[in-house]
């Protein structure tokens, strides 16, 4: 049994992660977590021309971990997250357009505008969701990893949750089960240091993940702006849960740069320190400047930020210009209907 | 051409602000997610970051305005290579942006349905489902069944043994259908519902939860949307309290905030109701309150049969399901059809006595006490109609309008308190479609409104017993 761990030293992680990876699978990584970046950036802009309404929760300063963890699930890996969830999605491999259109509320969203920037879903990429109720997703996730056991199609559950969320009960009650019964689901607390506008220290006793150590789950914390050091631990949690012994904990220390949603001018904290993570710490810049080390041209990572901003312009016109659902679509889906 | 930076709404009611202060000046290189100016709203004031890359070749707004209204442009930004020159002849182009905040905030005012269009009946011919033309409101005729058929080879079986039967049926027949709860497996059910189950289907399907409702309600959840069709039996509905999160928010909302693209078939049952002498946090009727969801199916069985063919039908359903069972009457026996394909259609009330002189509706135990009751006021003279609602959403209301057409009368009888509860439903469904019909007012039989007390005289006063129901009837018939 692994016990809980302390983040793994740096240099470690480097030598493991430089070695081992290609030039093309950083680009990826900086293709990925860009694409999260901007698109985000995208739907901050369409919220301010109120072209999407509501709540809409970024993902800004994140990426690197629903990125470094995607990069290490396989096909058959269930994913459910919270209502910060349009990075998760777009990791999913989910088409930017229908994820816009749904967050500017019209028929081409995945959820064809009756769910919204916290409701979308695609069984096709095998993501759940999407969440509105904090600590929901977790038992959800839990189910989902115990349909995978019932089924034997060794396949994880990967589930989502803030550290606000790691304080309710529902989610002491999923470790429990899930220890109990070994179930392949991997827990992942996004320590974002804020939940909502309660500074971690003032809301959670101890540290979130050893919160499994009672019910003998291994947790690690990991630093989450670091998309190498995501991926390593994510790839031995994966391993370790697929080899039959049951849940894992990752604790991503990790740092939203916008407010907890849109409406939110975030003054629990300093500009101080926002900006010391977003000039110090940023996982874009991170991965660049690893990539410029390797003597990657910048020409090279210019074309892939022209490619995204044309991705997410397109996104962002076919969200415009999707129409509205039909008014009988009220009425729709409310039951799988009977004839 | 350059790209206009627009006032933006930063809350979803902000229709104006004021710019407080500009932290770039016209020149300035950008790059996006810098800020480049604070912004007052009616809440607080928020920081406005770029979206796109470029020089600013133009402020409009000066810092200091106030009351400047949403996508009313405020900078302008030059691309690579555009000069400041540019500017100079340009008309503000305020078309595209500036139209589509109009028109969001339009619908605001004008909702996209007029009431007309909501209340009531069907918009059109369009929509024939059965399930739409309910939430419209519409009086249908219930799903055709010739339950007489299968009564015609039977044999007698408790409500426990029907349930049991039903779901070990329904597990033979389809892998992914298991049943979890707490003491349903080595325990053989806390009430001994799932006697067996474990003996013949293993600890893989019949599973001991941890006492545990809101995680294992919720965990449940998730593998009914993972492919898997669970039962979860709750030791009583009290119980389901620490869980209706996931039971409303989780299984019934999923499948229309997904747009049809994901839903949750999975059946939530267990005892609901008063046993005997338990007091109030282990004796309420939760009937109200899950009737009142949209995305869930409600039933509550009385007789064996009910309880055999509503439970396989539960199981079978793509929708999530609550079934409210009635410790009282886990140990009465009923004729029950033999025939495996005895499923009863949810949505389809059952007339258990036919009558001419007043209606009375009820489910579960109160369709025994119902019964008893009409057989005493047939001895006085009154003829009386009994329903057995069996599902309480969607509710039969065609078999009861009907049967109140002919009866002019109707008292409907439940455990639960009357506030908002089904009798209240049943009032207004008569209200709105028969009130020419009703000779004396719609009268309710319920529970009475306090907490379960303990004591037995005191028990026997809350709940409804059959001399309140044959009170009623006198009072609706006129009669002393």
């Amino acid at each position: 049994m692994v016990s809980a761990k302390e983040t793994s030293s740096k240099e470690e992680r480097n030598e493991n992660s430089t070695t081992n990876l290609s030039i093309d699978k950083l680009k990826k990584f900086y293709h990925d977590m860009l694409l999260i970046r901007r698109f985000e950036e995208k739907a901050a802009q369409l919220y301010g021309m109120g072209l999407i309404g509501g709540f809409c929760h970024l993902y800004i300063g994140q990426e690197a971990v629903v990125t470094g963890i995607t990069s290490v699930q396989k096909h058959q890996d269930t994913v459910v997250t919270t209502y910060r969830d349009h990075a998760h999605m777009l990791a999913c491999d989910m088409d930017p357009k229908g994820i816009m259109a749904e967050l500017t509320g019209r028929i081409d969203g995945y959820s064809r505008g009756k769910g919204g920037s916290m409701h979308m879903f695609s069984l096709e990429k095998n993501f759940f969701g999407g969440h509105g109720i904090v600590g929901a997703g977790t038992s959800i996730g839990t189910g989902l990893g115990f349909a995978h056991k019932y089924k034997n199609d060794d396949g994880v559950a990967i589930a989502y949750m803030g550290d606000g969320a790691s304080n309710q009960g529902q989610v002491a009650e999923c470790y429990n089960m899930a220890a109990l019964w070994d179930l392949p689901v991997l827990f992942v607390i996004e320590n974002n240091k804020y939940g909502m506008g309660t500074d971690v220290s003032r809301s959670s006793a101890g540290q979130l993940y050893r919160r499994g150590e009672g019910y003998g789950i291994p947790g690690e914390q990991v630093d989450g702006m670091d998309v190498l050091a995501v991926r390593d631990a994510a790839q031995q949690a994966l391993n370790y849960i697929r080899s039959g012994n049951g849940p894992y904990i990752l604790e991503m220390m990790t740092y939203r740069y916008r407010g907890h949603s849109m409406s939110d001018p975030a003054k629990y904290r300093t500009k101080e320190e926002v900006s010391s993570m977003k000039d110090e710490r940023d996982p874009i810049i991170n991965v660049k400047s690893i990539l410029l080390e390797m003597d990657v041209e910048e020409n090279d990572l210019k074309e892939i930020d022209k490619e995204i901003k044309s991705i997410i312009k397109e996104s962002a016109t076919f969200a415009q210009e999707s129409p509205e659902p039909p008014l009988e679509d009220l009425w729709t889906d409310v039951l799988v209907e009977s004839k | 051409m350059p790209i206009e930076i627009l006032m933006p709404a930063l809350s979803p009611t902000m229709a104006e602000g004021n710019l407080a202060k500009w932290l770039k000046s016209e020149g300035d290189a950008i790059e996006s997610g810098d800020v480049i100016a604070e912004i007052e709203t009616d809440k607080a004031t928020m920081e406005v970051e770029a979206v796109d890359d470029g020089v600013i070749g133009k402020i409009l707004v000066p810092a200091g305005t106030q009351n400047v209204a949403v996508n009313t442009p405020i900078a302008l930004l030059l691309e690579d290579g555009e000069s400041a020159d540019s500017l100079s002849d340009r008309k503000s182009s305020n078309k595209v942006q500036p139209q589509a905040y109009e028109e969001a905030n339009k619908k605001e005012d004008s909702p996209a349905m007029s009431s007309e269009q909501i209340v009531g009946q069907p918009t059109g011919a369009v929509i024939e489902n059965r399930d739409i033309l309910y939430a419209q409101g519409a009086v249908i005729e219930p799903p055709p069944f010739d339950e007489a058929a299968f009564f015609t080879d039977t044999k007698e079986l408790s409500v426990r043994e029907a349930l049991r039967d039903a779901m070990a049926e329904e597990m033979r027949a389809d892998e992914t259908v298991y049943l979890m709860g707490e003491e349903v497996a080595q325990y053989n059910g806390a009430y001994k519902v799932s006697q067996g189950l474990l003996d013949e289907f293993g600890e893989k399907r019949v599973i001991d939860t941890p006492i545990t409702e809101h995680g294992f309600a919720g965990m449940a959840v998730g593998s009914a949307m993972n492919g898997l069709r669970p039962i979860v039996e709750f030791m009583t509905w009290n119980f389901a309290m620490q869980a209706i999160d996931h039971i409303i928010n989780s299984a019934a909302k999923t499948l229309y905030m997904a747009g049809g693209k994901l839903g949750c078939p999975i059946v939530f049952r267990g005892p609901n109701g008063a046993a005997s002498r338990v007091a109030a946090q282990h004796s309420q009727c939760f009937a109200s309150w899950y009737a009142h969801v949209p995305g869930l199916k409600v039933i509550a069985p009385w007789s064996a049969a009910d309880a055999k063919g509503l439970m396989k039908a539960a199981i079978r359903d793509p929708n999530p399901v609550v079934f409210l069972e009635n410790e009282m009457l886990y140990g009465q026996s009923f004729d029950v059809p033999t025939d495996e394909n005895y499923v009863i259609p949810i949505g389809r009330a059952k007339i258990e006595r036919t009558g001419s002189d007043v209606t009375i509706t009820a489910f579960s135990i109160n369709v025994g006490k119902a019964l008893k009751a009409a057989e005493e006021l047939a001895k006085q003279g009154i003829d009386a109609e009994v329903i057995n609602l069996r599902t309480l959403r969607p509710l039969d209301r065609w078999t009861i309008l009907e049967s109140v057409k002919k009866t002019n009368r109707i008292v409907s009888v439940e455990e639960g308190w009357p506030a908002a509860g089904i009798g209240a439903e049943i009032a207004a469904l008569c209200c709105e479609h028969v009130f020419d019909y009703l000779d004396a007012p719609v009268t309710r039989v319920c529970g009475k409104d306090v907490p379960m007390p303990y004591a037995a005289n005191l028990e026997a006063l809350v709940l409804p017993q059959s001399d309140d129901i044959i009170a009623a009837v006198k009072k609706v018939c006129y009669v002393d």
